[in-house]
């Protein structure tokens, strides 16, 4: 069955899982997960550079640029002011002018705090960013944030880093049905049936991390995510049979 | 010398240093950074044109790992 691209503003995808590059033990096992993974679309985050001597290995020289469009995050922020200022740090690296746009709320839970999130849209969509928004699965506050102007709006499936899954469908459902941007989950997926859930329920891609990245075989892992990814998505463009509550027979069940 | 503060370390360097002269006195390579002085990004374009003052305040960030 043929599928279409997946466009986000001026960007244009194939793959429609998305993974991030923090978390794993070390860069070739990463870089060879990012490869097994058919990604197109890797997250980085910002730090300060280590100005204490040797720089070491930088994340880039295990990463094809050529080959990969670099999302970069601004996690670890818990204000609009600072969000703003490290996108456009981030913008000013040269590399890319899409941002995943993350406000947290407090270190414990890592849920977004959507005041803050809500200005920070608002103010980067005005800068000419790529604004795809981490946020809560709230329904209202997706809807306010496509208002704003985000490219992507990406509800967590489950809190950052807790590999528990798709935890409201119901509400991941209802923001699929009012919103017209892409829907991406991002967070809490754990394993390839989460993936593969959020895909059947027609969300137009996943972004993960950890589940890859501490798998005990993290390339094998990327590999699963991949195909979890491409048949969920394959079951919602399929249209799935209705649930029903009482068996019906597949075989002729008279007339031998 | 002046005094600036780079990453909330104290340092020094001549007066009239660029930015990009102090990256490259740190060792630190220019592809893989972006610098806020005063906590205004400096463009790519101007590393070597901006020159730093006393106090001045820098932030050099790079990409890491992230989600």
């Amino acid at each position: 069955m043929e599928d279409s691209v997946l466009k986000l503003g001026k960007y244009k995808f194939n793959s429609r899982l998305f993974v991030g590059t923090g978390k794993y033990q070390t860069l070739d096992i990463m870089k060879e997960a990012l490869d097994a993974s058919g990604a197109e679309v890797v997250t980085v985050a910002i730090r300060r550079a280590n100005i204490g001597g040797k720089s070491g290995e930088s994340l880039f020289d295990h990463i094809d640029k050529e080959k990969y469009t670099i999302l970069p995050n601004t996690a670890g922020c818990y204000s609009a002011d600072e969000t703003v200022r490290t996108a456009l740090l981030a913008r000013e690296m040269g590399i890319s002018d899409m941002i995943k746009l993350e406000v947290l709320g407090d270190e414990k839970t890592l849920l977004p705090d959507p005041i803050e999130t809500l200005k920070a849209t608002e103010i980067l969509v005005k800068e000419g960013f790529t604004v795809l928004v981490y946020t809560s699965d709230d329904p209202i506050v997706a809807k306010k944030l496509e208002d704003a102007g985000a490219t992507s709006v990406m509800p967590a499936g489950a809190p950052i880093g807790s590999g528990q899954g798709i935890l409201n469908q119901n509400n991941i459902r209802i923001i699929l049905e009012s919103l017209s941007v892409p829907v991406i989950v991002d967070a809490g997926v754990g394993t390839a049936s989460d993936v593969s859930i959020a895909m059947e329920l027609g969300c137009k891609g996943v972004l993960l991390n950890t589940g890859i990245a501490i798998a005990k075989d993290p390339v094998k892992m990327a590999r699963a995510m991949k195909l979890a990814c491409e048949s969920g998505r394959l079951a919602y463009l399929s249209g799935r049979m209705p649930k029903k509550l009482y068996a019906k027979a597949s075989s002729p069940l008279k007339d031998f | 010398m002046i005094q600036i503060n780079v990453n909330g370390e104290k340092k020094e360097c001549p007066a009239g240093t660029s930015v990009s002269e102090l990256l490259e006195s740190l060792d630190i390579d220019k592809r893989y950074v972006a610098v806020e002085v005063n906590l205004k990004v400096v463009p790519r374009t101007q590393l070597s044109e901006k020159k730093l003052q006393e106090n001045d305040s820098l932030e050099i960030v790079t990409f890491v790992g992230g989600g």
